[in-house]
C-alpha cells in the first residue's frame, strides 16, 4: 500500500484514502463536435501506459476530496512528485526520470 | 513417561514443567519450551508425515520455518482446527492434540504409498501428458470427470476445517523509525544500536523467544565475557526496559512492499488463548518503517542424494539446534553427509553430548582445515571423497550406503545428517526489490543493491560467523538510526570467544555428483514438500525448458509454502549443470510473499459476518421489520423486499401488493435513492453539461427525468432532478449509484468545468423518501401536507413544492415509478419514521398496503421503465432504450454527446429494448436467458439478445419480460425463441410498455 502526500492537505496518507483517476493532462476537447471519429476515440481510449514515469490523477476522496496529480514510476511503484490540479507537470532530476 | 532421547544438562527447556500431548492419539510427554518437533524427537519419533505426491514416509528435516515434511494438523475442537502447521514451529502446550496428514489408514501403513511404485506416471509435467482421453462424452471428458477428481482426492496435504473459525483476529496499523526483522545476534545488535539513538524501534521474530542462532550455541560460546545465553538475557532485558523499543515475538514478517511497508503476522500463545478466548488469535500488523534492518538469518542447504528423504535424515545444524536448544539427541548412532564444514560443528557438539558419530562422509575430495581436524582429533572417522549411494530403512533410517575409493560400504545408523552449506534468507530483501548478487566464494546469492531504505545484517547477508554478525548488526542499527534522522551512537564491538568457528568454506555445489548415482527406482529429492526429485529437474531441461521460471512451473519445485527455502539452490545447481551454464546466469525465481503461510483469518481480520461490510438502513427500517418485511441487499442497503401477510409466498405477496397499489394506494420506502444537492449560480449550466437533458430552461418547481451518460455515450445513471430555486437542484440517483455519480460530477467540476461556480453535497442520508402511489394517493397525502394546493392542475405530474409534512419541512414531488398517480414526500431523516407512520395511517384507512422493492420492480416493468444496471450493462445507449426523446437536442455539448455520433452508435442492428410475451402466459422467462431466431440455434451462432427483466404480472394476469434484442423495434410482432435446457420457449416481440400505454393513470 502506497503512502501518498496530498498536495492540498500537505501530509502523507495511506492509499486507501485515495481513488485512482487515470492518466493526467488529458484535457477534454473544448469542442468535441469538431473532432473526427479517430481523434475522439484517441481522447476516449488511448493512454500512454509507459514502463516508467507517468503523470496520473488521484483524488483524496476520503480526505479533502480534491483531485491532484502525481508522477509515479510504474516500474518501481515509486511516487516521484505530487502537484495540484492545473499545475504544470514538474521536471525531475535525471536519475529519477530515468525510471 | 520417558523421553529416551533427552541429553542430560543441555538445552533451555524447563524440565520442571512436563507437558502432556498426543500425536496421532498416542500420548507423549515433553517440556515447556519444546516445540512439537523437539518433543517428538525426544521420544524417538521421526516419522511424522507422508509426502504430497508419492506418499513417502517422511521425518523431521529442519528445526524452523524451512520444515517441508513435518506438517501436522492441530485441533482443539469447535472449529479450531488448523492443517499444515510446521511441527518445528508449534509450541508445546498442555493438552496439545496433533495429527499427521495425507495418510490412510495410518501413518505407518498408507494405501496411497502405491503412488511411489507408480512414480514413473507422476514425473514432472505428468498432468499434461498422462491423463489424455478417452473423450467418451465430449472434449476433455476423462480429465474433467475421472482423472482430475481422482488426483484431487489423492494429492494435497491437510484438509480444511468445515466449521466456522470461532476465534477473533485483529488488524493494526503502525509506524516506527527502525524495524528490525529477526532477533538473532545480528538483529539484537542492530536493535541495541538503533534504540540507543532514541529511535522508535520494533524488533520482531517468528519464534516464541529472541536469540535465533544463539540458542543453538553450546555452553562454551561467550560474548563480551558472558555465556551466550546470559548475554542474550542481558541484551533482551535492556531492550525490554527501553521505552522506545517494542519487542514482538511470534511475529512473522511475511511480506515486504513498496515504501518500506512490511506486513507482520503476530500469533498469540496458545495457552493464553485457552485461558482467555476473547483475546485475538492473530494480529496482522501493517507496519510502515522509516528504515528497516533485515536480520533474517540463513537456512542450511540439504544434499541431493538417493533416498535423502528417509525419516531420520535431517539437516546437520538442525540436529545441533535440537541438542543445544532443546536438549534432544536426534539419534544414538549417526552418520553425517558433508559438503560443507558446518557438518563438523554439529559433529563436535553431538560427540561431546555422547552421541556415537559413526562416520562423516565428506563429499568433497578432501577434508582439511580447523573443523575437520578438530573432529578427527576426537576420534571421529572422516571419509573424504565419499559418495552417498542410498539410504536403507523405509520408516526410519537403518543404514547409509556410501561409495569410497571405488568400494561400497554400508554403515548402520539411526540418523543421517546432511550439510550442504548455508543459504541466506533473502526472501524479504528480494520482495523489497533489492538486487541479489552471486557470491562465488560462498556459492550463494546474497543481497546486493537495495531498492528501499533497508540493509541486511548477519547470516542473511552471508556473514555467518557470530562476531561478524554482531558487528554487522551493530553497524546496520547505527546506519538505520542515522537514516531515520537520529544521531547514531558510537560503534560497539562484541568480542566472541569459545565458539566453534563458523564454517565459511565453499560448499560443493548442489550435490551434483551424488545425483548421478540415483538409480531407476530411487529418488534424490530437491523439493521435499512438492516431491520434486533431481530427475524431474533434469527431465524439465531435457523437454526443452530453459528459463528457471519455466522449470519451476513444470516441476513445481520451490512453489507453495517452500518458496525456495530449501529447494532453490539445489534445483538451480542441477538445472545449471544440465543447461551447461554458470549458476548465476540461470538466475533465481521470484520470491513471493508470504514467507510462511498466513491464515485467512489474519487477512480477514474483523471483517467477517456482520462486520464484513457496513450496513445501511433507512429511517423506516424498524417499521418494515416490525411489519414482517423480508429484506434484500441492494449495494450496502437493506431494502424491504416484500411484506408477506400470513403464510403468503413472495409471489402471492407481490401480486397482492401490486394489485392493491394499482387499485387503491401503496406506500413505498424510497429513502435508499441517492440524493445530491447541486447549488450555485452555475448549477443549471453544470447539470446541462453533466446530463443528456436540458436544464437551463427548466422552471423552478418542476422536475425532469435526468439521464447521465459516460463520456463514451452509454447510460450510467438516471434519476429525477427537481429545481427548487434558480440556483438549487435536488438531484436523485439510483440506489447505490450516488457515490459514483457524485465522483463523476466532482471530477468534471474540479478538472474540466473549472469555470463554473457550483457546490455539490451528498444528501442521501439527510432525506427520508416516502412514496405514495395509486389512485388514492392524493387523498392519503392531503391530510399530511400544509401549504400546497394538491389539485391536478395546481400541482401536476413532475412538479416539486417545498412544504411542510406533519409539521416538518418537506420537499414534495409529484412523481411516479409505477405509472399511477404518485407523490414522494422527502422529510429530514430523523422525522422519516414519524411521517411514514402518519402516511401509513392514511393508507391503511383506505385499504392500501405497504409494498417492497420487488413490487416496485414489477410495476415499473409493466410500464416499461428501465433500471440502470438491469436493462443496461454499460454498453446501452439512450436510443437503444427508446429514451433519446430526453436528449437536449439544442445543446452544443454534454458529457457523452460526441460519442453518440460514432458509427457503431448509429448501427442499424444495435440491441433495442422491447417487450417479450410468452405463448404460454404462465411461463416466466429467466432473466439473462438468450433470445434467438430459431428454436435450436446452431452451435457457435450468436444470440439476438437477452432477457433483462421478467416477472409474473398480476395486473396483466400473465408473465411479462423486457429484453434487449438486435433491431428489436423492427421486430415487433415477430416470433422469437428463448432456448432453455428443457426446450425453447416461444415468445412474441412487443412494445416494452405493457400497462396503461396512454399513461392516463398518471394524471388521476
Amino acid at each position: 500500500m502506497l503512502l501518498i502526500a496530498c498536495p492540498y492537505c500537505g501530509m502523507e496518507r495511506p492509499e486507501i484514502e485515495f481513488a485512482y483517476g487515470g492518466e493526467a493532462h488529458i484535457t477534454r476537447p473544448a469542442d468535441p463536435g469538431a473532432l473526427a471519429d479517430d481523434e475522439w476515440a484517441n481522447f476516449l481510449y488511448f493512454r500512454s501506459n509507459p514502463n516508467g514515469v507517468i503523470a496520473e490523477r488521484w483524488r483524496h476522496v476520503f480526505g479533502c476530496g480534491r483531485f491532484f496529480n502525481c508522477l509515479r514510476d510504474t516500474a518501481s511503484d515509486r511516487i516521484l512528485a505530487v502537484y495540484k490540479a492545473g499545475e504544470a507537470r514538474p521536471g525531475l532530476a535525471a536519475d529519477e526520470a530515468g525510471g | 513417561m520417558s523421553q529416551p532421547f533427552r541429553a542430560d544438562g543441555l538445552g533451555s527447556v524447563d524440565r520442571s514443567r512436563p507437558i502432556r500431548f498426543t500425536f496421532d492419539d498416542v500420548a507423549y510427554q515433553g517440556y515447556a519450551g519444546d516445540t512439537l518437533a523437539s518433543a517428538l524427537l525426544a521420544n524417538g519419533v521421526h516419522l511424522v508425515g507422508r509426502s504430497y505426491k508419492y506418499h513417502r514416509p517422511r521425518g523431521i528435516l529442519g528445526a524452523g520455518a524451512e520444515e517441508p515434511n513435518a506438517l501436522v494438523s492441530l485441533s482443539r475442537g469447535l472449529g479450531r482446527f488448523t492443517p499444515n502447521l510446521r511441527a518445528t514451529q508449534i509450541e508445546l502446550h498442555e493438552g496439545l492434540k496433533a495429527s499427521s496428514q495425507n495418510r490412510w489408514p495410518s501413518l505407518a501403513f498408507d494405501i496411497g504409498a502405491v503412488n511411489d511404485l507408480l512414480s514413473p506416471l507422476f514425473a514432472a509435467g505428468f498432468y499434461y501428458k498422462t491423463f489424455m482421453g478417452p473423450d467418451l462424452f465430449g472434449k476433455n471428458w476423462a480429465w474433467t470427470h475421472v482423472y482430475e477428481p481422482a488426483i484431487r482426492r489423492a494429492a494435497g496435504l491437510g484438509i480444511g476445517p468445515r466449521e466456522p473459525d470461532p476465534d477473533r483476529y485483529q488488524r493494526t496499523f503502525a509506524h516506527c523509525d527502525v524495524l528490525v526483522v529477526g532477533a538473532g545476534p545480528a538483529g539484537l545488535a542492530a536493535a541495541l544500536a538503533a534504540s540507543a539513538s532514541g529511535a522508535r524501534v520494533v524488533l520482531c521474530d517468528e519464534n516464541p523467544g529472541p536469540g535465533g542462532s544463539l540458542l543453538a550455541e553450546s555452553e562454551a560460546t561467550q560474548i563480551e565475557g558472558f555465556g551466550a545465553r546470559d548475554w542474550l538475557a542481558k541484551a533482551v532485558a535492556k531492550l525490554r526496559d527501553a521505552p522506545n523499543v517494542r519487542l514482538m515475538m511470534r511475529t512473522q514478517a511475511f511480506g515486504y512492499y513498496a515504501q518500506n511497508f512490511v506486513a507482520l503476522n503476530e500469533r498469540l500463545a496458545e495457552p493464553d488463548l485457552i485461558a482467555d478466548p476473547e483475546l485475538p488469535r492473530e494480529r496482522l500488523w501493517q507496519m510502515r518503517a522509516h528504515e528497516v534492518v533485515l536480520a533474517t538469518g540463513a537456512i542450511e542447504r540439504p544434499l541431493v542424494f538417493p533416498d535423502n528423504d528417509r525419516p531420520g535424515v535431517m539437516l546437520a545444524d538442525s540436529a545441533r539446534r535440537y541438542l543445544n536448544q532443546y536438549g534432544v539427541k536426534v539419534g544414538e548412532r549417526i552418520v553425517i553427509a558433508a559438503a560443507h564444514d558446518g557438518a563438523y560443528r554439529a559433529a563436535l557438539d553431538l560427540r561431546k553430548a555422547g552421541v556415537d558419530v559413526a562416520l562423516i562422509a565428506d563429499l568433497r575430495p578432501d577434508a582439511k582445515g580447523l573443523l575437520p581436524e578438530a573432529t578427527r582429533a576426537v576420534g571421529v572417522e572422516i571419509a573424504a571423497g565419499a559418495e552417498i549411494l542410498g539410504v536403507d530403512g523405509r520408516l526410519r533410517v537403518k543404514a547409509v550406503r556410501i561409495g569410497i575409493d571405488g568400494k561400497k560400504r554400508a554403515i548402520p545408523c539411526d540418523a543421517l545428517l546432511m550439510s550442504g552449506g548455508w543459504t541466506p534468507s533473502v526472501h524479504l530483501f528480494s520482495q523489497s526489490r533489492g538486487r541479489l548478487v552471486f557470491d562465488e566464494a560462498r556459492q550463494t546469492f546474497r543481497p546486493g543493491a537495495s531498492a528501499q531504505r533497508e540493509r541486511s545484517a548477519g547470516a542473511c547477508n552471508a556473514t555467518f560467523d557470530l562476531e561478524g554478525a554482531l558487528a554487522e548488526g551493530d553497524a546496520a542499527g547505527r546506519a538505520a538510526a542515522l537514516g531515520a534522522g537520529f544521531a547514531a551512537p558510537v560503534a560497539r564491538a562484541y568480542p566472541v570467544s569459545g565458539a566453534l568457528p563458523a564454517a565459511v568454506s565453499s560448499p560443493a555445489a548442489g550435490g551434483r555428483g551424488a545425483n548421478a548415482a540415483a538409480g531407476r527406482r530411487s529418488k534424490a529429492f530437491v523439493d521435499f514438500q512438492n516431491d520434486v526429485s533431481s530427475k524431474d529437474v533434469n527431465l524439465a531441461v531435457q523437454e526443452g525448458m530453459r528459463s528457471i521460471e519455466h522449470i519451476k512451473r513444470y516441476t513445481t519445485t520451490g512453489m507453495a509454502t517452500d518458496q525456495g527455502k530449501l529447494s532453490n539452490m539445489n534445483a538451480l545447481a542441477i538445472a545449471a549443470h544440465a543447461l551447461a551454464k554458470p549458476l548465476p546466469e540461470v538466475g533465481l525465481t521470484t520470491f513471493r510473499p508470504p514467507y510462511t503461510p498466513v491464515t485467512f483469518g489474519a487477512f480477514a481480520g474483523p471483517a467477517r459476518g456482520e462486520m464484513f461490510d457496513p450496513v445501511r438502513r433507512t429511517p423506516i427500517h424498524d417499521w418494515a421489520a416490525a411489519n414482517g418485511a423480508h429484506f434484500e441487499d441492494v449495494s450496502l442497503w437493506k431494502r424491504a423486499w416484500y411484506f408477506p401477510r400470513g403464510r403468503e409466498s413472495i409471489r402471492e405477496a407481490v401480486a397482492r401488493e401490486c394489485l392493491t397499489t394499482r387499485k387503491t394506494v401503496g406506500l413505498f420506502d424510497a429513502s435508499t435513492l441517492g440524493k445530491i444537492e447541486v447549488v450555485g449560480p452555475d448549477a443549471a449550466i453544470f447539470l446541462e453539461r453533466m446530463y443528456a437533458n436540458a436544464f437551463r430552461k427548466l422552471e423552478v418547481g418542476r422536475c425532469r427525468y435526468g439521464l447521465m451518460l459516460s463520456e463514451a455515450g452509454f447510460l450510467i445513471d438516471d434519476g429525477v432532478i427537481a429545481r427548487l430555486k434558480p440556483d438549487r437542484f435536488h438531484v436523485t440517483t439510483t440506489t447505490g449509484g450516488a457515490p459514483r455519480v457524485l465522483a463523476q460530477m466532482e471530477d468534471y467540476l474540479q478538472t474540466e468545468f473549472t469555470d463554473l461556480k457550483v457546490w455539490l453535497t451528498s444528501t442521501t442520508e439527510q432525506w427520508a423518501t416516502i412514496a405514495v402511489q395509486g389512485p388514492s394517493a392524493r387523498d392519503c397525502v392531503a391530510p399530511l401536507i400544509e401549504g400546497v394546493d394538491l389539485a391536478n392542475e395546481a400541482f401536476p405530474h413532475m412538479h416539486v413544492r417545498e412544504a411542510r409534512a406533519c409539521g416538518v419541512p418537506a420537499r414534495l414531488m409529484r412523481v411516479s415509478f409505477t405509472g399511477e398517480l404518485g407523490y414522494e414526500i422527502n422529510v429530514p431523516s430523523h422525522f422519516g419514521g414519524a411521517v411514514w407512520e402518519a402516511a401509513w395511517g392514511e393508507v391503511e384507512k383506505r385499504g392500501g398496503c405497504a409494498y417492497g422493492a420487488e413490487s416496485m420492480h414489477v410495476m415499473r416493468a409493466e410500464k416499461g421503465f428501465v433500471i440502470v444496471g438491469q436493462e443496461t450493462d454499460g454498453t446501452v445507449t439512450l436510443a437503444d432504450l427508446g429514451l433519446d426523446w430526453a436528449i437536449g437536442k439544442s445543446k452544443k455539448d454534454f458529457v457523452g454527446k460526441r460519442s453518440l455520433d460514432r458509427p457503431d452508435m448509429l448501427a442499424a442492428n444495435r440491441k433495442q429494448l422491447v417487450g417479450l410475451l410468452t405463448d404460454d402466459p404462465a411461463i416466466v422467462l429467466e432473466e439473462g436467458a438468450q433470445v434467438t431466431e430459431g428454436a435450436n440455434p446452431p452451435t457457435g451462432s450468436s444470440a439476438l439478445g437477452h432477457v433483462t427483466s421478467s416477472y409474473p404480472s398480476a395486473a396483466l394476469g400473465r408473465s411479462i419480460a423486457l429484453a434487449l434484442v438486435a433491431a428489436g423495434r423492427s421486430r415487433i410482432g415477430a416470433r422469437l425463441n428463448v432456448p432453455m435446457p428443457r426446450g425453447a420457449v416461444q415468445v412474441t416481440v412487443t412494445s416494452p410498455i405493457f400497462y396503461d400505454k396512454a399513461g392516463a393513470r398518471l394524471n388521476g
